[in-house]
């Protein structure tokens, strides 16, 4: 078993508490998130989702219950709250709108400036986190703006990764981007988290990114985590996804649909990759087709 | 009937130079020709800076050709004269839902439109309970939007361009920022307007799945449009969609790679249903 770098214990959050629009937004909420994991966390609008990650790295405080970032409470000692922040990093919803300096080098360098970091120190992370984006040093010298969305996105993503942060969380780091956007940007995620073993939980609507990048699927409805397994299990509960105001991926949803038609193909399957396969070795069996 | 003919239309955004320096010109839409008919369900993809919004805006005369005509519903969006016919035509429906909402109550959101436009007050009432019952938030009309979900602030910003009455409905990206019910809620209340009512529709999207919808897909690039035809035809070019920063929906795609791998998959396919069922054919075929 992996070093545990984040646990929540029976965790309790309710907004509003005594007043009329009290709403209890995290209902005893258990989970424990391994060093180096890549997990996704999915759950409808009001779920309770953005509420959860807010109390990743304190931005709010637990009712009851408690968060422990490398077996510590994070609020414990009030002054290390800065450190508990600096370490796990969140990348917000189009974060492109916070960029504000007048060079993407600047603006990623703004985080490590922050911490009183010497000259050399800054300059190397800039670097560093620029190349894990995939922007190159001359786009660091251009002004944010003239950037493309995806590449803005990426450049937003480079200033929380420059803190250097031991866990990473990036809600909807998709968001409003083409296809191709998207994939860059997921494709950057999944070097990212290759080559620095960061722990990465990323938050998305879309099952079919999710399914692309994540190891492990935590599904959260009406403040509960209802669902904490590897994809190929969460998927092919697509029935009680919908219900819950989610769904699987397409190619989970037709593999299935070809299982309730007779076709002899594993469980599980979720990835385009892996129903292709899967059908074309079925088809090819039965029938004796030429398949390369 | 023609509702929106577009020929040659360019526009150019002005870029203001840094420290004194002459303006330069960024164009974003190129000698676009487009017709659109009336009660047609239109989709338009493209990658980001392909002109698509600048497309909509242009449409609902928020910007002016700088070359080429453009009529919507038979006025000219070149002149001043008749923008609030342009504007009352066609309704546009943003990303964000928060941006778009404006009260607190939602018939009163939905009323802000009509109260502007002059409608007398009877009809405003009756024009808002309509257009709620027709994205299906009339249980909601005395909420406030703040308590509502994604998709269900989104169908009261639809709801809020009905009661404009318009005759055709663009939505810029409209399930960019939902969850899978949203988008399903959204998506269902925009193809009963274009199937019950006639509605012409104009969807902007990211999402292929989302032109699987539509009667005709419309492909932008470069502020032109490089490729277009019923879903089925245009999901034909993998390669061609992928170079232009799409791709297929992932049934096309699942087609496309059993077709590669060498089985007699038809070309194409853009549902689940169909898929199995043409994939249950080859699995029964002598």
């Amino acid at each position: 078993m992996l070093h545990t770098k984040l646990e929540i214990n029976n965790l309790v959050f309710t907004y509003n508490k005594g007043a009329s629009f009290e709403k209890k937004a995290l209902d005893n909420v258990n989970l424990k998130i391994g060093a180096g994991e890549f997990m996704g966390l999915i759950g409808c609008t009001g779920s309770g989702k953005s509420t959860l990650i807010q109390q990743f790295n304190a931005l709010l405080k637990p009712e009851s219950g408690n968060v422990l970032l490398d077996g510590t409470d994070i609020h414990a000692d009030k002054s290390r709250l800065k450190e508990v922040r600096r370490k796990v990093g969140l990348v917000f919803q189009y974060p492109e709108q916070q960029l504000f300096e007048e060079t993407v080098a600047k603006d990623v360098a703004f985080g490590p400036k922050n911490l009183g970091l010497p000259a050399e120190e800054i300059e190397e992370r800039v670097k560093w986190a620029l190349d894990m984006v995939g922007l190159t040093p001359e786009m660091g010298e251009q002004s944010p703006f003239d950037l493309s969305g995806g590449q803005k996105r990426r450049a937003a993503i480079a200033g929380v990764l420059a803190m250097k942060p031991e866990v990473l969380v990036l809600d909807e780091p998709a968001a409003g981007l083409d296809p191709v956007g998207r994939d860059e940007i997921l494709m950057k995620i999944r070097e990212m988290h290759k080559r620095t073993g960061i722990t990465i939980i990323l938050v998305s609507h879309s099952m079919e990114d999710v399914a692309r990048l994540v190891e492990r699927i935590a599904v959260i409805n009406g403040g509960r985590i209802v669902m904490d397994d590897i994809p190929a299990a969460v998927f092919s509960r697509a029935p009680e996804l919908e219900q819950m105001g989610l769904s699987a991926p397409q190619a989970a949803l037709l593999a299935q649909e070809l299982q309730k038609r007779g076709f002899r193909l594993r469980d599980g399957l979720y990835t385009v990759e892996d129903v292709v396969a899967a059908v074309a070795q079925e088809l090819s069996v039965n029938k004796g087709l030429n398949h390369k | 009937m023609k509702i929106i003919e577009a020929d040659k239309v360019c526009f150019s955004y002005r870029i203001a130079g840094a420290d004194g320096a002459e303006e330069t010109l960024a164009p974003a839409v190129r000698e676009l020709s487009l017709d659109i008919g009336e009660g047609e369900f239109v989709a338009v993809l493209g990658r980001n800076g392909s002109g698509k919004s600048t497309f909509a805006k242009l449409i609902n005369a928020l910007l002016t050709p700088s070359a080429g005509q453009l009529n919507v519903s038979g006025y000219s969006t070149a002149g001043e004269e008749h923008i609030w016919n342009i504007r009352q035509t066609a309704g546009m429906v943003f990303q964000n839902p928060d941006n778009q909402i404006v009260a607190t109550i939602v018939e009163e959101d939905v009323a802000f439109g009509p109260e502007n436009l002059g409608v007398p007050t009877a009809e405003i009432r009756a024009r808002v309970d309509e257009a709620l019952a027709t994205v299906g938030m009339g249980d909601y009309a005395l909420h406030s939007p703040h308590f509502l979900s994604g998709g269900q602030k989104q169908r009261v910003c639809i709801a809020g361009v009905l009661a404009m009455k318009p005759r055709i409905i663009i939505l810029d990206e409209p399930t960019a920022m939902l969850d899978p019910i949203g988008r399903r809620e959204v998506l269902a209340a925009v193809s009963r307007l274009n199937r019950q009512e006639g509605m012409t529709v104009l969807l902007i999207t990211h999402y292929m799945e989302e032109a699987v919808m539509a009667d005709r897909v419309v492909v932008m690039d470069k502020g032109a449009a490089v490729l277009q035809g019923t879903p089925g035809e245009v999901f034909l070019h993998g390669p061609l969609l992928r170079e232009l920063g799409l791709n297929l929906p992932q049934i096309t795609e699942i087609g496309a790679r059993l077709a590669e791998c060498g089985l007699p998959v038809k070309p194409g396919i853009l549902t689940i249903n169909e898929m199995a069922d043409e994939l249950c054919s080859i699995l029964n075929s002598k």
